[in-house]
This record gives C-alpha cells, structure tokens and sequence, in this order.
C-alpha cells in the first residue's frame, strides 16, 4: 500500500484484470482483490449447494407427518448442517466477500485492499475450514443444530461436535481479517475528494458490517473453545452437573449471533441503496439517514442479545428491557425502507432485473421485519418462539432479504465482474420466479408456527401437512429460480457473449468510469472525486423510450 | 385421523385469547403503516418508468420533518403494543397464591408430572379446569421446553434451575402439549397431551390414581430421602454436626457467609442441595456434600417439597 499507485502511464490502455494472467498459480496467489472476489464467489457457490442439498432433504421428508427418508437422527444432522454451512460458509462471506471485496477499493477509487496478502489469506482460512466442515459431513455430521446450545452439544449429543466447532472457529479468522481490510481501507485509501460525505451507501453498510466482524466473532469463538474444552475434557462452564450454567452459553452465543444476523443483512441493505439510485437516476432521498441508520443498527444490534431467550429463565425484567432494545432496533430498518420508497419519487426508473430484484427484497425485508417486531412483543413471543413462526421470519430476512440483495448485486455488477452482459428478459423472470417460489415456500411456515408446530420437527401432527406440502412444492420452484441465474449468467461468459459497455446502466459512482472488466489496478488514471453520490441530474426534461 | 388444515390453534385459556387478541391487533396496525410502502413502491415505480413522460421537476432530496414523523410516529405505536405485550408476559409470570403445584421433570425424550397429592404421570398431564395451576419444573439433562399451543405459553426446562409457569385452562378437553427446545434424537416425538378435567372429573382421576398404589405424597416421599440420605445425621436437632436446622426454611431470609441474604426459595434450596459450595450459610462450615451425582431431580424434587412442608420448630441450635 506504500509503493506508487498507479504504475500504468494513462495513454496505454491497461489490460483488464482477468486477462492478466491465465494460469493457475496467477489464480491461487493473486492478491487482486477482484480475483479473490471470484475466487470467493466460486467457492460460496460450491457451499450453497451443499446447504441447498440439505435443505432438499429437509423438506422432502416434511412431505409426510411421518419419517420416511431420513432417521430422525438423520434428519437433525441434515438441519444442522444446513444451517451451519448457510450461516457460515455461505450467508456472512457472501455479500462482503464477492461484492465487497470486488467494490470496496473501486468504489472508494483506490488501487486493492489495505492488506492484500491478508485479503488472500483470508480466502485460505475460509477454505480450509469449510473443507473442515465437508470432512464433518462425510464424516457422519453433527447434530446439535447451527446454536450448538448446552449442556446437548457439550455433554449429550454424539457426532463430530468438535470437528464443527473448530471449523466455525477458524472461520472465525477468515471474518475478522476482512473486517479489519475493509475497515483499514475504508479509512486510508480513500480517493483524494471522496470525502465520508460522498462515500456511497454500499461502503457505509460495509464499514458498519465490518464493525461487527472485528467485535462479535472474537466472543463466539472463545465460547466455542469453552464448548469444546467441556467435551473433551470437561471443564464445567455451561453443564450443571460440573457446576455450570447452560443459559451463559445462550448469553454469550447470542451476543455474537444476533449481532451476526446483522452483519447478514447490512451489506445487503448497502446493495439495495445502490440498485435504488440506479434504476432511480436519482439521488437517494435522505443520504445520511441511510447511511447513519446502518452505523445504529450495528450499535444497537449489541444490545438485544436477550430477546433470543424470552422463555429460557432469564429474568423477566431483562426481558422487558431487551424486547424494548428490539423494537428501538426496528427504527432505522424502516427508515431505510421508507427513504428507498422516497427515493423513486419523481425518478426516472429503468425497469431491469436488478430493480426487480431490489423491489422484491424491499417487499421481503418488511416482512421479515414487522415479524420480527411481532417475536420482540414478550407474550406473543412466547408462543411463537421456537416454531415455524420464527423459521419464517428469520428466513424472509436472511433469504428473501439477503439472497434476493445478493443476486440483485450479482445482475447489477456482473457487467462490471466479468465485461459481458446476461440475457435481461431471463434475468427478470428470474427475479419474479425467486420472488413467487420463496412466498409459497416461506409464507405458510408462518401459519405453521401460530397454530403450534415446533421447529427442528423431523414428525409431526397430520394437521399440519397440508401447510408443509405447499411449502415444499414452493421450495421446488424457488430451486428452479435460483437455478436459471446460473444458466444465463454463465451463458453469458462464453464465446460470443455480449460484451458490456463501461457504464451499461448509465449510474454514478467509480466503478462506472472504468473499463468493463477493470484493469489490474483498477483505475488508469488516479480518480478525483468532486461531487456527491448518485448525483444525477435531479429532473429529466425528455425521457427516453427505450429501458 | 383428519388431515385438514387447522387453520387456528384453539384458545383454552383467557390468556390464549388475550394473545390473539394482541397479535391481530398488533397485525393489523403493522398492515396499515405498511400498505402505503407498498401501495407507494409499485404506484411509483409504474408512473415514473423511465419511458413515461410526466412531471419530475423539485424531486425532494431531503427532508427532516418527514424522516422524524415516518420514524417516531410509527415508534411510539408499536411502545402502546409493547406495554400490553409485557404486561401480558408479566401475568403468566406472577402466580396467584392459591395455585395448586405441579412438579414437572423432563428428561431425553419425555415428561414427568408429580402432582401435589402425589400422583404421578408421564407424557399426559391431567388438570382441573378453571383453576389455576403452577408447574414448577426442571430437566435431568438437557434443556427441553414445556408448549401447549392451546394455552399459548411455553417455558424451558433447564437442568440444574428451576423454571415456572401457571395457567388457568378454562375449557375441558385434550391439548397437544410438545417440546419445543431442541433436545436431540427423538425431540419431534416428545410430546403429550394436556388434559383438562372438570373439577368433580379431577378429583375422580386424582384418587383413581392414587390407589394405583403410587407412595405417598410428594413431601413423604422426600421425608423418607432426607433420613435416607443422611440428610438428618447433620441437620437434625439432635445431631453433632454444626448444620442448619432447617425446619420452615422455605420463604424465610437466610444469611450468607459472603454477607448477602437471600430468600429460600425453591431454586436456593435445590442448589443448596446439588451445589452447597455455590451458597454458604453465613456461620456454618462448608462441610455439606455435594449431591449433584448422587439425587435424581425428582429425588430434589421431593426434598424441596418436604422442607417446604416443614415448619419452625422448637429445634434452634
Ligand atoms: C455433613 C453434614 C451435612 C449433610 C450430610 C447434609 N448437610 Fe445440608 N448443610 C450442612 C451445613 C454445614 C450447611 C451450612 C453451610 C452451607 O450452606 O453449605 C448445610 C446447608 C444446607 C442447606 C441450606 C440451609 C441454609 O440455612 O442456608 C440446605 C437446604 C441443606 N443443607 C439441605 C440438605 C439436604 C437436603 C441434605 C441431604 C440430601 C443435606 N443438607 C445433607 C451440612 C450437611
Ligand atoms: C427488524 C428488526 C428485527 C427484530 C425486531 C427481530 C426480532 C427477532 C426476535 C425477537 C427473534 C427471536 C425469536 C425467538 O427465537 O423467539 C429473532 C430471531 C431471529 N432473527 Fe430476527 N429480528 C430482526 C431482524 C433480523 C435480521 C435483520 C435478521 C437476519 C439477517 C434476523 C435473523 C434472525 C434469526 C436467524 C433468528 C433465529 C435464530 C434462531 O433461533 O435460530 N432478524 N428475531
Ligand atoms: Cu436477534
Ligand atoms: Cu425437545
């Protein structure tokens, strides 16, 4: 990060960043923060599949009340590995990771990541312990599900526990090592003029993500390691029979994973300001509620830990306390979602696939958000809690929201990733399918979890059946959703694919004003920023006939 | 059996109603402050798509007054909700006096009931209806927890704690009761039925089982144990060792060698059984054993039951 920037003299056009190298070792030892994007995004690929093959699963034996593929012990392993690898081998790394790593120096206008040694680095530690968790999988799985609650995970449950827990803790590494990189970056390398004031949305959401990478994973590591220490050689910290207390365990793992439900949202909701503006033309409407509002939900995501144990024991008055801290942390999500509506005021709105994809995740997002409003109410809670009532909810935001945003990226960007433009008409069926095969899917689970099916449920009622077989026929379609995506965009790679122009979608922001794919070095000429974020001309006197 | 939709869990209780009372209104305000965003979203998005002319000059950028209303408003709706809701949650908290106590101890993959006259059941859970009932309750392993959708409420089962919650069923009939805690291998199929007698139907099943030849009451049983298990040898009056007499121990204040005073409660004394070193006795030696590995909880159970059942004696010393 010391030597000069920018080593390309401007008048010699600069190879692009995938033309510069073409063998393995040029790959696997880049430190190209846009190879190592790809790198990753090949890799959350590989372990989304594998989540998805759970979920499969899943869902294929809740077609019936009764167990018919799986044991119920195979059944648990099957949850608790979807789980597992969604969270951490797909979900956390996947936005930060592939878009972020791509975006953030570009978008800031500097040459790669503060650390890009560490940048790759990074990228090992994460494969080494997801090929960990695949060791754990063929190995005979665990099953203690992705909260590896006490005194079950550390005293009862048989299976790899160890083997998990240590991969979920290297991966831990992996976390930390972005989090500083982008922090670092974000406050260094800025470009001369891209003041905190022009910064755009998606780095003030991955500044406020990276907050919490460096802050919650150190706790969720060591609480493993004491998990672990219990098992192996039984020291008593969480299982009473040795004098410990299983709720600490709750404490401490939802200190780090509510916060790290936040840190699977906010880079989404960094995606969306920026797909917004761009269909838009427009500016965003209150930049710096948004941006501020990502930095408090990161702030006030530490203190509500609580509403996760609303009926383990703890004291009612630190329910109380923690079902208010709740709903204080719903503010700024919806004012979010009130300035993006705002923002298509009087715009000028490109009606392509990624606005599809934004729109759905906004519809979503509410969704899973007023239900999480609904469990942070103490006495509905304790109805709800621990059924499909909180499946729904965590998944209309981790799914509906996350993934939807992420995809909504991926079309958005994969000009800029790759220089070749995907088939649009495509694009925005896939957009609608995602958006329909997710509501059958996920819609029901609500209805589901009032009427009283618990969750981790391998048998249950007849009643319910009706309920499950719609979602399982939703979960057939959202897989044929997510499966055309893959075909098209990588269509579009061979040859004969259509290349992208620089700025397909006429936006702002940097990475725009470089080639589609950006050179090695991003930029052939150092960038100077002079103006605000999405500063597009406010009114359109003629308007074009074409999207 | 019928395998139609249920399309809502039936209210046995007030409370039941209470909480749908609260998430239908709760949903319907939700609805009204959200269908504008969505009505606004799709309106927007039609009528100013890139190929329609219309008006776009003074698009605002920025607003204060608007960013304050859309936040506070909407906030200090949901805070009127957020009392109602606590309140609620505070009342299956707060038994009434006169609730009747029943000991539940879940263990992989089950329930035990121990009902104050003695009684005992297992998975199914007889109560009388229109009165109110207390489980007092723990785990001999790992953390279960006690649901009944008919009633609305659900508690873990926590091993080495006490946990509680009351209710009033007020309709006859059988309830699905179910684990809803994670608890491993066979956790889909721990499950039973609450069943709500009426009284006159209660006390029947109540002395129907008690000649099942079940031994004695809850706090005899525990009587038996405190001599069994050498209890007695040093808390009894008579006996040399400097202990605590703990006759009518239950509800009273007592010293702590660290120099707090604690209320004897049922968690205090279960852990002043399985962990004595955890609370000391402000005065005493800390020579009491440990029975962590040696009581079962219902064992604990019966213990608790008995010193609660015992009263101040003469025997200070
Ligand atoms: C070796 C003697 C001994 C035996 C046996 C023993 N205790 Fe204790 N116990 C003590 C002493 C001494 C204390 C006070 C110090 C302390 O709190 O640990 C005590 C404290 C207690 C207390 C707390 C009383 C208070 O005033 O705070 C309870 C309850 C109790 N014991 C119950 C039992 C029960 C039930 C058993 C049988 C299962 C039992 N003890 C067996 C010696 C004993
Ligand atoms: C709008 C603000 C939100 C509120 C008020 C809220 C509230 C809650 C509450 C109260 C619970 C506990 C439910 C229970 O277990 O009984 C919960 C569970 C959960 N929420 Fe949210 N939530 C919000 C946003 C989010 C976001 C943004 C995410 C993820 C991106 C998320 C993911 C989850 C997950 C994963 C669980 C369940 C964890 C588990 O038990 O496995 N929530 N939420
Ligand atoms: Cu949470
Ligand atoms: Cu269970």
């Amino acid at each position: 990060m010391t030597e000069p920037r920018f080593e390309h003299p401007p008048e010699e056009a600069a190879i692009s960043y995938l033309a510069d190298g073409h063998s393995l070792r040029s790959w696997f030892l880049t430190t190209d923060h846009k190879r190592i994007a790809l790198l990753y995004l090949v890799s959350i690929t590989f372990f989304f599949l594998i989540g998805a093959s759970a979920a499969a699963l899943i869902r294929l034996d809740l077609l019936t009340p009764q167990a018919d593929l799986l044991t119920n012990e195979g059944y648990n392993r099957a949850f608790s590995i979807h789980g597992i690898v969604m969270v951490w081998f797909f979900l956390i790394p996947a936005i930060p990771n592939v878009l972020g790593n791509f975006l953030v120096p570009i978008m800031i206008g500097a040459r790669d990541l503060a650390f890009p040694r560490l940048n790759l680095l990074s990228w090992y530690i994460y494969i080494f312990s997801g090929l960990l968790t695949l060791y754990v999988v063929v190995s005979g799985g665990v099953d203690t599900g992705w909260t590896f609650y006490t005194p079950l995970s550390s005293a009862y449950a048989n299976g790899a526990v160890v083997a998990t827990i240590v991969a979920v803790f290297i991966s831990g590494f992996s976390t930390i090592l972005t989090g500083i990189n982008f922090i670092v970056t974000i406050h260094k390398l800025r470009a001369p003029g891209m003041t905190w004031g022009r910064l755009p949305l998606f780095i003030w959401s991955h500044y406020a993500t990276s907050i919490i990478f460096v802050l919650a994973t150190p706790v969720l590591a060591v609480t493993l390691l004491l998990v672990a220490a219990e098992r192996l050689i039984g020291i008593g910290v969480f299982d009473p029979r040795l004098g410990g207390d299983p709720l600490l365990f709750q404490h401490l793992f939802w200190f780090y994973s509510h916060p790290a439900v936040y840190i699977m949202i906010l880079p989404a909701l960094g995606v969306i300001s920026e797909l917004i503006t761009a269909a838009a033309h427009k500016r965003i409407f209150g930049y710096w509620f948004v941006a501020i509002a990502s930095i408090a939900i990161a702030v006030i995501g530490f203190m509500v830990w609580g509403h996760h144990m609303f009926v383990s024991g703890q004291s009612v008055y630190a329910s109380a306390v923690f079902s208010f801290l709740s709903i204080a942390v719903a503010v700024p999500s919806a004012i979010k979602v009130y300035n993006w509506t705002a923002t298509l005021y009087k715009a000028d709105i490109a009606i392509d696939a990624p606005l599809l994809f934004a729109l759905s995740f906004i519809g979503l997002f509410v969704a899973g958000g007023l239900t999480g409003l609904m469990l942070a109410m103490l006495a509905i809670d304790v109805h709800v809690t621990d059924t499909y009532f909180v499946v729904a909810h965590f998944h209309y935001i981790m799914v509906g929201g996350s993934v939807t945003a992420f995809f909504g990226g991926l079309h958005f960007w994969w000009p800029k990733i790759t220089g070749r433009l995907y088939n649009e008409t495509l694009g925005r069926i896939a957009a609608v399918l995602i958006l329909v095969g997710f509501n059958v899917t996920f819609f029901p689970q609500f209805l589901l979890g009032y009427e009283g099916m618990p969750r981790r449920y391998h048998v249950y009622p007849p009643e319910f059946q009706v309920l499950h077989v719609i979602s399982s026929m939703g979960a057939a379609l959202l897989a044929v959703g997510y499966a055309l995506p893959a075909i098209y965009l990588i269509a579009s790679l061979l040859p004969g694919g259509r290349r992208a122009p620089a700025n397909p979608w006429g936006a702002t922001g940097l990475e725009w004003t470089t080639s589609s794919p950006p050179p090695k070095d991003n930029f052939t000429e150092q960038p100077v920023v002079a103006r605000q974020p999405y500063d597009y001309p406010l009114a359109h006197p003629a308007s074009r006939d074409d999207g | 059996m019928s395998a139609g939709i249920e399309l809502w869990p039936p209210q046995a209780s007030h409370h039941a109603e209470q909480v749908d009372l609260l998430i239908g209104s709760f949903g319907a305000m939700v609805w009204l402050l959200t269908l504008p965003v969505f009505v606004l979203m799709t309106w927007f998005t039609i009528r100013y798509r890139r190929s329609h002319q219309v008006n776009r000059q003074h698009a605002p950028t920025h607003n204060l007054w608007v960013e304050l209303g859309w936040s506070v408003i909407p906030f200090l709706l949901t805070l009127g909700f957020y009392v109602w809701a606590t309140m609620l949650f505070f009342d299956i908290h707060r038994p009434p006096p006169d609730a009747m106590t029943i000991h539940v101890v879940a263990k992989q993959w089950m329930w035990k009931y121990q009902h104050p006259e003695g009684a005992r059941e297992i998975n199914d859970l007889h109560v009388p209806a229109g009165e109110p009932v207390e489980l007092v309750m723990t785990s001999e392993d790992v953390i279960h927890s006690f649901f009944v959708p008919g009633l609305r409420i659900k508690q873990d089962l926590v091993p080495g704690r006490y946990t509680s919650l009351w209710f009033n069923a007020s309709r006859p009939g059988r309830y699905a009761l179910r684990c809803a805690e994670f608890c491993g291998t066979d956790h889909s199929v721990m499950g039973g039925n609450l069943i709500v007698l009426q009284p006159q139907d209660y006390a029947a099943w109540l002395s129907r089982s008690a000649d099942g030849g079940l031994d004695g009451t809850l706090a005899e049983t525990g009587a038996t144990l405190f001599r069994q298990m050498g209890c007695s040898g040093c808390h009894a009056a008579a006996s040399p060792v400097r202990a605590p007499a703990l006759g009518g121990i239950f509800g009273r204040p007592v010293a702590l060698s660290d120099g707090r005073t604690v209320i004897a409660d049922e968690q205090y004394l279960s852990d002043a059984i399985l962990l004595p070193n955890k609370e000391i006795a402000a005065g005493y030696p800390s020579i009491m054993p440990t029975y962590g590995n040696v009581l079962t909880a219902e064992q604990v159970n019966a213990l608790v039951a008995y010193l609660k059942s015992t009263h101040a004696a003469q025997d200070s010393k």
